[in-house]
């Protein structure tokens, strides 16, 4: 199953990743495989079969108490930020 | 302690006089079209820490002060969900007597924005904590309309952008990012903007009264956003809907619907077409406008979010939050109705709080046999009161109690109702009690029999040109000899007593 | 080379210092780098400066279990006020604010931490090769890869310039790596030691675990970075078992499974003849073996190419240039910020598998792709349990060839892929699962695959032990390392 050129686009701008033209083939091809790869898994007969999300059956969701646990260590945190100002993360400006 | 919520009552009208339930302005051309809107609320849950992180929720802290490494969508960092969020999450799902889900399932709504550091909001949607239930919502016209409640599931806030004086940027503010979040979807039920305003009235309160939502619109705890749509009246096909966002008061959600009804039926009747897209309504010009930034359809890639496991949730669980219920608004309104002898709309008005309500029933409680004579001064003069300098019943200014105490003045004829304005007022004005003011001015009711004949009689002394008119026939000179003998006595004699009185002696 | 319990408890007897110890190594990872790149940052000054609290605390007669012993972190460990990378150009820079639990753990333990290790970018990889920060070669033949993702890990400790390390396995990088490198690799059960600070690639199917010499020291170090963890919702609260004292129950009644479906052709005679050898010890400890059939094992590999890079593609989506991370120069908007931030700090496998999750979980293709994958994946845990309730664990092959050479399966992506058919499964089904060294093809370790049910880690270290206590292949290292 190939994938086009459109699709590689789209799924690209899904993701935001910029890709170079030249690239795009190249991502077609690979992706295309992997997608026949994975057409394998129609041999398999999965009806009434539930889908399995996690690897341990029967497990529940854990509950914590509504406490606050955390303090302000924004000076810490934002140690690695790209760009910030009087607290706040920057990025060039979003027009809504 | 500043509002958090609509004034008192609707500023003491009364219902009779408006038009016909849930119906527009009448117009010829609009009557042919059915408005049909649904609504979704977010409603954000009080609890003291994030749905998934331990940080504060609190309102107000610098910028990223409250917002922990989960919440920044740090590397290698997991949500841990907090209970009180689901404990909250049924105890809704229950007051609108909805099925509460035994297992429920987080997923994952993939996009892009910088307010949603992980790039995905955990959120839920195949499979959401509360299914359908419904709420009864009273219309202006009293009758009452049932609006079901598709779902309502838990999801978490994203953060804030701030736009403005930052120059060529945006700043983000993550504090918000994390807090939970209840989503309400109601059924396309509402048939006008008014009936939309009621329901998300009805909610406003409901949450409230649960306490799992402090309901303040001017912080973005209570949001609300509008499904409209047109049809021709008849069609039971559904027309193409715009969604409008994030509007923050009952009054712009009015409007906003009526200018996008308004709007969607002329852009039909000029031939054009109604495009399914998100709209903000922009209150300085009233009307509402396309956001750019949605055109296309986002593919949200939900699946389920695979660092949690399934919310699972016994009977227990349940019955132990049902069991916590507090006596919902209906309930509630309808046994001050038989209680205390209140109207349906009287019981309405004085249950729109919790608040107000039992602030009501405390009052009530100490002037037991003057419960409408308490109903007509919460709803009439405190809240007139209030209203003027922007409180709530809550605050301290005027104390349950302290009003009770005026009210049983008035019961027991110590002073009349019209004294009893001017006794509040000093009361408003210096936190003293009914007995300290009257008192202290002097304003006893004159009740004594003898008292009233006399001032009566020196009024008529002192009058004889209007007293021989009187008894020629002028009958309207009655209100004349009242207002003077009032004057005389300070306006302190009994108006009853004073009636009798004044009527034998006038007849001679 | 001293193996990693025989230095724990040199340490307590005080015949050398950790101070000593840490310095040694520290000389031979130094010496190595430019042949085997196994280490992306060496943290020497923090390393001297535990090891010589650790001598404190020995003295003192309060160390803990692992007082003094250097170890190296998978550099997708979080290590508070280090640089963790993940073998990325996005977090090239990315000095992490807190500890995973796991090295918060082994440093409560006493471990001393020599440095952070070179790995395939953000987990996706059977080579090291993806890494931004250059290729790790295999000690054994530094023109070979080491495996991966874990590439780093294990080179360092078949190189001995560590005595363990800390690893991954979503698909098979701490089985694979180990198998090719001629060490012992463990991936516990999931939800068996914490994921908080353990960057995610897939979420339902990364484990930490450990890399080491032999059985016996996994075991020690599993012991200690195993247990319940509150900050990791998918943690399992049960107790740790001591595995160390399980190692040396005898193997007498061990049912020994070999699996059908992957006695076939895809596996290098010679290979298979390594494996056959090493089953017959088994059998000579008194196992039995039989043969089981996984019928929808084969789907494996499909069924992983949907569920991880459908994960991958969400938990990558954090990395936007916003908040931390690598940021493109002079964005013109936003959309170029994230598209050029994202776009230069991936590499491409990285983007591969992005675009491939996006793909299968978008509109129109989330039932076709990725429900059906979670349906075979229902189908394979199935399979297994299955196959437990007729023998004790399932034996076989690591990897379908020993090491292969830098650059030789690069060119296309599947065929990569199909490096970890055998590992795979216990991942989609969260099964503990080991490799351990069972001889050489061309001069190349070949590695046993022991796989046992949920939570049985320690039969399959007791498996492992007791075929080491038997043979020596896991005290063969190479020569130039030695």
């Amino acid at each position: 199953m190939s994938l086009t050129r459109a699709q590689i686009e789209s799924i690209a701008h899904l993701a935001r990743l910029q890709l170079e033209p030249a690239e795009i083939p190249v991502y077609q091809e690979s992706l295309s495989r992997i997608i026949d790869l994975v057409g394998q898994l129609d041999r398999a007969d999965t009806a009434g079969v539930a889908p399995m999300a996690h690897p341990l059956p029967g497990l529940t969701q854990r509950l914590r108490p509504d406490a606050v646990t955390e303090e302000d260590r924004h000076e810490l945190y934002q140690a690695n930020a790209p760009q910030v100002a009087a607290g706040l993360y920057l990025v060039p400006k979003v027009i809504e | 302690m500043t509002k958090s919520s609509g004034t008192i009552g609707d500023g003491g009208s009364r219902p009779e006089g408006r038009g016909a339930a849930g119906t527009e302005p009448r117009n010829a051309q609009e009557s042919s079209w059915e408005t049909v809107i649904g609504l979704e609320i977010h409603a954000q849950l009080a609890t003291r820490s994030k749905i998934f992180s331990g940080a504060s929720t609190a309102y107000g802290a610098p910028p990223n002060a409250q917002a922990s490494l989960i919440d920044l969508g740090f590397p290698g960092v997991l949500p841990v969900l907090n209970r009180e969020v689901v404990r909250m999450a049924v105890r809704f799902g229950l007051a609108i007597g909805a099925r509460i889900a035994r297992q429920s399932v987080f997923a994952r709504k993939n996009y892009f924005y910088p307010d949603l550091p992980k790039g995905y909001q955990i959120s839920q949607y195949e499979l959401p904590i509360v299914a359908q239930g419904a709420l009864d919502v009273v219309l202006d016209d009293g009758s009452i309309k049932r609006v079901g409640i598709t779902r309502a599931h838990l999801e978490e806030d994203a953060g804030k952008s701030l736009h403005e004086g930052l120059g060529a940027f945006t700043g983000i503010d993550l504090n918000r990012a994390g807090t939970p979040l209840i989503e309400i979807v109601s059924e396309p039920d509402m048939r006008s903007a008014k009936e939309a305003v009621a329901y998300m009235k009805k909610v406003h309160t409901l949450v409230r009264y649960l306490e799992i939502c402090d309901g303040n619109m001017q912080e973005g705890s209570f949001r609300c956003d509008a499904n409209v749509s047109v049809r021709p009246r008849g069609s039971d096909k559904f027309g193409t809907r715009a969604e409008i966002k994030n509007i923050n008061s009952f009054r712009f959600v009015e409007k906003a619907i009526q200018y996008e009804v308004a709007r969607q039926i002329e852009l039909i009747e000029s031939g054009g077409k109604v495009v399914q897209e998100t709209r903000l309504y922009d209150p300085d010009k009233g009307e509402t406008r396309s956001m750019r930034t949605k055109e296309e359809a986002n593919d949200y890639r939900y699946f389920p979010d695979p660092d949690l496991l399934p919310l699972a949730l016994d009977d227990a669980f349940i019955e132990e939050v049902r069991k916590d219920l507090p006596e919902l608004p209906d309930e509630k309104a309808a046994r001050f109705a038989t209680q205390y002898g209140l109207s349906a709309y009287d019981a309405g008005v004085l249950t729109a709080s919790r608040e107000l309500a039992d602030y009501y029933e405390e009052v009530a409680r100490a002037v037991p046999r003057e419960p409408k004579l308490a109903a007509n001064w919460v709803m009439g003069e405190l809240a007139a009161a209030l209203n003027k300098e922007n409180l709530d019943v809550g605050s301290e200014k005027m104390p349950a109690a302290r009003l009770a105490g005026l009210i049983a003045r008035i019961a027991d004829q110590t002073i009349s109702g019209k004294i009893a304005k001017e006794v509040f007022e000093a009361m408003w004005a210096g936190g003293d009690s009914a007995d300290a003011i009257i008192e202290s001015k002097g304003l006893r009711q004159i009740t004594d029999t003898g008292a009233i004949e006399r001032a009566i009689e020196e009024v008529m002394a002192k009058n004889p040109g209007q007293l021989a008119d009187y008894r020629a026939g002028k009958d309207k000179l009655f209100g004349f000899f009242v207002g003077q003998v009032m004057k005389a006595t300070q306006g302190k004699a009994n108006p009853a007593q004073l009636n009798e009185l004044l009527k034998k002696k006038l007849s001679g | 080379m001293n193996s990693l319990t025989q230095l724990a408890a040199g340490l307590r007897a005080k015949q050398f210092s950790s101070v000593e110890l840490v310095r040694a190594y520290l000389e031979r990872i130094e010496a190595s780098q430019p042949r085997l790149n196994a280490f992306i940052s060496v943290t020497a000054a923090q390393a001297l400066e535990a090891a010589a609290a650790a001598d404190r605390d020995i003295a003192a007669g309060r160390g803990g279990p692992l007082a003094g012993v250097p170890i190296g972190h998978k550099d997708l460990f979080c290590t508070a006020g280090v640089r963790t990378t993940c073998g990325s150009r996005m977090l090239e820079n990315f000095v992490s604010p807190y500890d995973a639990t796991v090295v918060a753990k082994l440093k409560a333990a006493g471990a001393v931490t020599l440095g952070k290790l070179n790995m395939d970018e953000f987990a996706m990889g059977s080579s090291n090769e993806t890494s931004h920060f250059g290729p790790v070669r295999n000690p054994w033949n530094t023109d070979f890869v080491p495996g991966g993702s874990s590439g780093g890990s294990a080179a360092a400790v078949a190189a001995r310039l560590v005595p363990a390390a800390t690893a991954t396995d979503t698909g098979g990088s701490i089985r694979q790596p180990a198998a090719l490198c001629g060490i012992t690799g463990v991936k516990p059960t999931y939800g068996r030691v914490s994921r908080y600070g353990m960057i995610a690639f897939a979420s339902s199917l990364d484990q930490g675990g450990v890399l080491a010499t032999s059985a016996e020291d996994a075991a020690l170090i599993l012991r200690e970075m195993a247990g319940f963890d509150p900050n990791d919702s998918t943690s399992v609260d049960a107790p740790v078992p001591d595995y160390v004292a399980a190692l040396d129950t005898p193997l007498a009644g061990v049912r020994i499974g070999l699996i059908k479906e992957f006695l076939d052709e895809g596996l290098d005679r010679e290979n298979e003849s390594r494996i056959r050898e090493a089953l017959a010890v088994l059998e000579r400890l008194g196992a039995t073996l039989r043969e089981v059939s996984l019928p929808n094992l084969p789907l494996s590999v499909p069924a992983y190419y949907v569920v991880a890079p459908a994960e991958c593609s969400s938990n990558l989506a954090r990395y936007d240039g916003v908040r931390f991370g690598h940021r493109c120069k002079d964005p013109r908007d936003l959309q170029d910020l994230y598209r050029r931030s994202r776009g230069e700090g991936f590499g491409a496998e990285v983007k591969r598998r992005i675009m491939t999750g996006t793909y299968v979980l978008s509109a129109g293709y989330y039932d076709a792709y990725y429900l059906k994958a979670q349906r075979v994946r229902q189908l394979i845990n199935a399979d297994f349990k299955r196959a437990f309730e007729e023998v004790d664990v399932l034996v076989g092959p690591t990897s379908p060839t020993a090491a292969f050479r830098i650059g030789a399966k690069t060119a296309d992506p599947i065929t990569m892929y199909l490096n970890d058919i055998y590992t795979i499964g216990a991942n989609l089904a969260g099964l503990p699962a080991l490799s351990a060294p069972c001889g050489f093809v061309g001069g190349l370790p070949v590695g046993l695959q022991i796989v046992g049910p949920h939570f049985a880690e320690a039969r399959i270290l007791n498996v492992a032990h007791r075929y080491q206590l038997e043979t020596d292949w896991h005290r063969k290292l190479p020569e130039r390392f030695a």
